[in-house]
């Protein structure tokens, strides 16, 4: 399949075998290793009785870098929402880093969201009128760090997603792809284990868009847990794995696709 | 941080089983995600907050205003002393009785242990007017009365022209008058005369104000010599003044009544002046409820105004609420952010407010010459009610910006 091909172009991507094992882990650690999100019979039905999800199964093991795609409408916004707790399945099991959604408070689910999730969005959702550094910095406002840490942290990951020469600058003085990556800087300064991409490089030009994706994939080398939903389909090309939805259900997975073939 | 996210399947695990407990926002924190919205909208919050302001502001001034007046009545009666004692004749026994004081009630009065000066003031039944051509009846409510030399002195009076009684001018018929006297006659400075009785009598001095005595300032006073040998006056005086120490004013007014009148003290009455300018320091510390209200009423319309904006703050933040909720702020956080936006808000209306009503009360007293005062609890009760209605006035905004879906926040750019 084109993915194998793809793996096997490019050394620098460990190649994933199954959902579960992180590139390092021996096998006898695999069997006993969490797979960062576990989706069983995922359905998602929003008042008005619209199936936005319909019996999704999904497992994504440590350090993947996953792709979702679908038509507009299919359902993978709803999907990554569930998957990142913000909203909850009308049916089916949701477990994120091995915490059962459904038995968790909203306080609970807060806290998972601050140590174990990050977000990133197509609108970037910078605060406006604050600096490129203090915007990362709110990114570990709920971890119950303390300031100079968090902040230090900041200026780490501004530094890590290349753009430490901006951190004075507020969100109007930087153009779409540095906003991006400031909110990229936001989305794992906590060091996540899961980081969730809708559509990221849909607001950017080709190029912005590419030097994102170059981004994500290199967070993802050095481990990092990445689901990103994209409409484009080169992008999709470049990803490891890609799921595709289709009103609501997953109708490709290229691996288990790979397994099953 | 390349690698380090790199863990062991079995540390994986440990993780796991790591309560999930939110952390609570720092003090600090809470005014950092309170003020962000605030900071962004400087022209709204200076707005919104005016209302707040100008109720604070009216209630600071009212208090302020009638407190300033107050102070001076009592800073005036300080400067007057409270420690001077008036003695009079009481009602008799039986009634109609004629009461006299003793002719030495003033000498009685002094041996007083503790009473530094004494002086008195004896009734006479005759009128003062411009001259013998003015009707009898037209008195003017100005009544004659023979003075001992040391009753200015007690009185802490002053001459505002002219001189007071003395050995020198008591020997021709003279007369010095109370500042309420001198205006009724229209008499307005020494050198005139007044027809008293059956002779002309010179005014040889007009007084200054005499808020402890005001009997005083609408007399005629003659000495106590003239009085006696002109105007026959049988030398009992009908009011004894007297000064004592500070210490010893409750002990002196025990001890005045048997003094002057052993065998029926019950005959003297004995008031301290004091006292009825300190009821009109205390009528005059009560503020105009009108006013209060007024400025209540406008502290209402403040706090609307103040949940207002939050509600519009709240509508217009959607996604800023979805993204905090997604960077891990509790429901409980996102409410705390927007109760501390509106009790900053409030807050900052409650201070501008004290300071414009301390403004206006400055501005009030410079004008009239009286001292500035703010009372501590005034502006301590104002800030405290912009803060209960700045909490009131976010609550509501607040529980609905903690309700809302976080993805309903976070769709649509
Ligand atoms: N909050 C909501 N209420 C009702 N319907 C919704 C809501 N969010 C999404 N939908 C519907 O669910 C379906 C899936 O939406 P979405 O997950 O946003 O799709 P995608 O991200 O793939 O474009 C669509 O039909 C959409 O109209
Ligand atoms: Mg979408």
């Amino acid at each position: 399949m084109t993915d194998t091909m793809r793996s096997a172009e490019n050394p620098g991507l460990a190649p994933i075998p199954g959902p579960t094992p992180p590139p390092i882990a021996g096998p006898a650690l695999v069997a006993a290793a969490v797979p960062v999100v576990e989706l069983r019979g995922v359905v998602k039905e929003y008042a008005g009785g619209v199936r936005a999800l319909d019996g999704v199964d999904l497992t994504i093991g440590e350090g993947e870098l996953v792709g979702i795609v679908g038509p507009s409408g299919s359902g993978k916004s709803t999907l990554l929402h569930i998957i990142g707790t913000l909203d909850r399945p009308t049916a089916g099991t949701v477990a994120i880093a091995g915490h059962h959604v459904a038995s968790l408070t909203d306080r609970r689910l807060s806290a998972l969201r601050a140590r174990h999730i990050g977000f990133v969005f197509q609108a970037f959702h910078l605060a406006p009128g604050v600096s490129a550094v203090d915007n990362v910095a709110e990114g570990l406002l709920y971890s119950g760090l303390p300031r100079a840490r968090r902040r230090r942290l900041a200026t780490e990951a501004l530094a890590r997603v290349g753009l430490a020469d901006r951190a004075r600058h507020r969100p109007h003085e930087l153009s779409g792809g540095q906003k991006q990556r400031v909110a990229i800087a936001r989305a794992v300064v906590g060091q996540p284990d899961l980081l969730l991409a809708d559509e990221p490089t849909g607001a950017l030009d080709t190029a912005s868009g590419e030097a994102v994706m170059e981004l994500l994939h290199a967070l993802n080398q050095e481990g990092a847990t990445i689901a990103v939903i994209t409409h484009d389909t080169e992008i999709a090309q470049r990803l490891p794995r890609t799921v595709r939805i289709r009103d609501g259900k997953v109708v490709a997975d290229s691996a288990r696709g790979k397994v099953v073939v | 941080m390349p690698g380090r996210r790199k863990r062991t399947a079995s540390q994986a695990t440990e993780r796991q089983a790591v309560a999930l407990t939110a952390r609570r926002l720092g003090p600090r924190d809470v005014l950092h995600v309170g003020s962000a919205g605030l900071r962004s909208r400087p022209v709204r919050v200076v707005l919104s907050a005016l209302g707040i302001a100008i109720g604070i502001a009216t209630m600071i001034a009212v208090v302020g205003i009638s407190a300033s007046s107050q102070a001076q009545l009592l800073q005036r009666l300080d400067a007057l002393g409270t420690n001077m004692l008036v003695a009079k004749p009481g009602e008799g026994m039986f009634s109609g009785q004629e009461v006299k004081l003793p002719k030495d009630a003033v000498g009685m009065v002094g041996r007083i242990e503790g009473v530094e000066k004494a002086g008195a003031s004896g009734d006479l039944q005759h009128t003062v007017r411009r001259s013998q051509m003015i009707p009898e009846a037209e008195t003017g409510g100005i009544s004659v009365k023979a003075a001992s030399l040391g009753l200015l002195g007690v009185l802490r009076g002053t001459t505002a022209s002219g001189t007071w009684l003395n050995a020198a001018n008591g020997r021709y018929p003279s007369v010095v008058l109370g500042h309420v006297a001198a205006e009724r006659l229209g008499i307005d400075r020494p050198g005139r005369q007044v027809w008293i009785d059956d002779r002309y009598f010179t005014v040889v001095g007009i007084l200054d104000p005499l808020p402890l005595a005001p009997e005083i300032e609408r007399s005629a006073l003659v000495g106590w010599e003239s009085a006696q040998r002109l105007l026959g006056f049988d030398g009992h005086p009908t009011a004894v003044y007297e000064r004592s120490t500070d210490a010893s004013v409750r002990q002196v007014q025990r001890l005045l009544a048997p003094t002057i009148d052993p065998q029926n003290p019950q005959n003297v009455s004995v008031s301290d002046p004091s006292e009825v300018l300190k009821a009109k320091a205390a009528t005059e510390g009560a503020f105009s409820t009108l006013l209060l209200g007024l400025g209540g009423i406008a502290l209402l319309v403040g706090g609307v105004g103040v949940a207002n904006t939050m509600i519009i703050s709240v509508l217009e933040r959607r996604h800023e609420i979805g993204l905090r909720r997604s960077l891990g702020a509790t429901r409980g956080q996102i409410r705390i952010q927007f109760v501390t936006e509106s009790l900053m808000l409030s807050g900052l209306g409650g201070i501008a407010g004290v300071a414009m009503g301390a403004a206006a009360t400055a501005v009030y007293a410079s004008t009239g010459g009286l001292p500035w005062v703010v009372p501590p609890w005034a502006a301590g009760a104002g800030f405290v009610a912009t803060l209960a209605i700045g909490s009131v006035a976010g609550l509501y905004p607040a529980v609905r910006a903690a309700r809302q879906s976080p993805t309903l926040a976070l769709a649509a750019a």
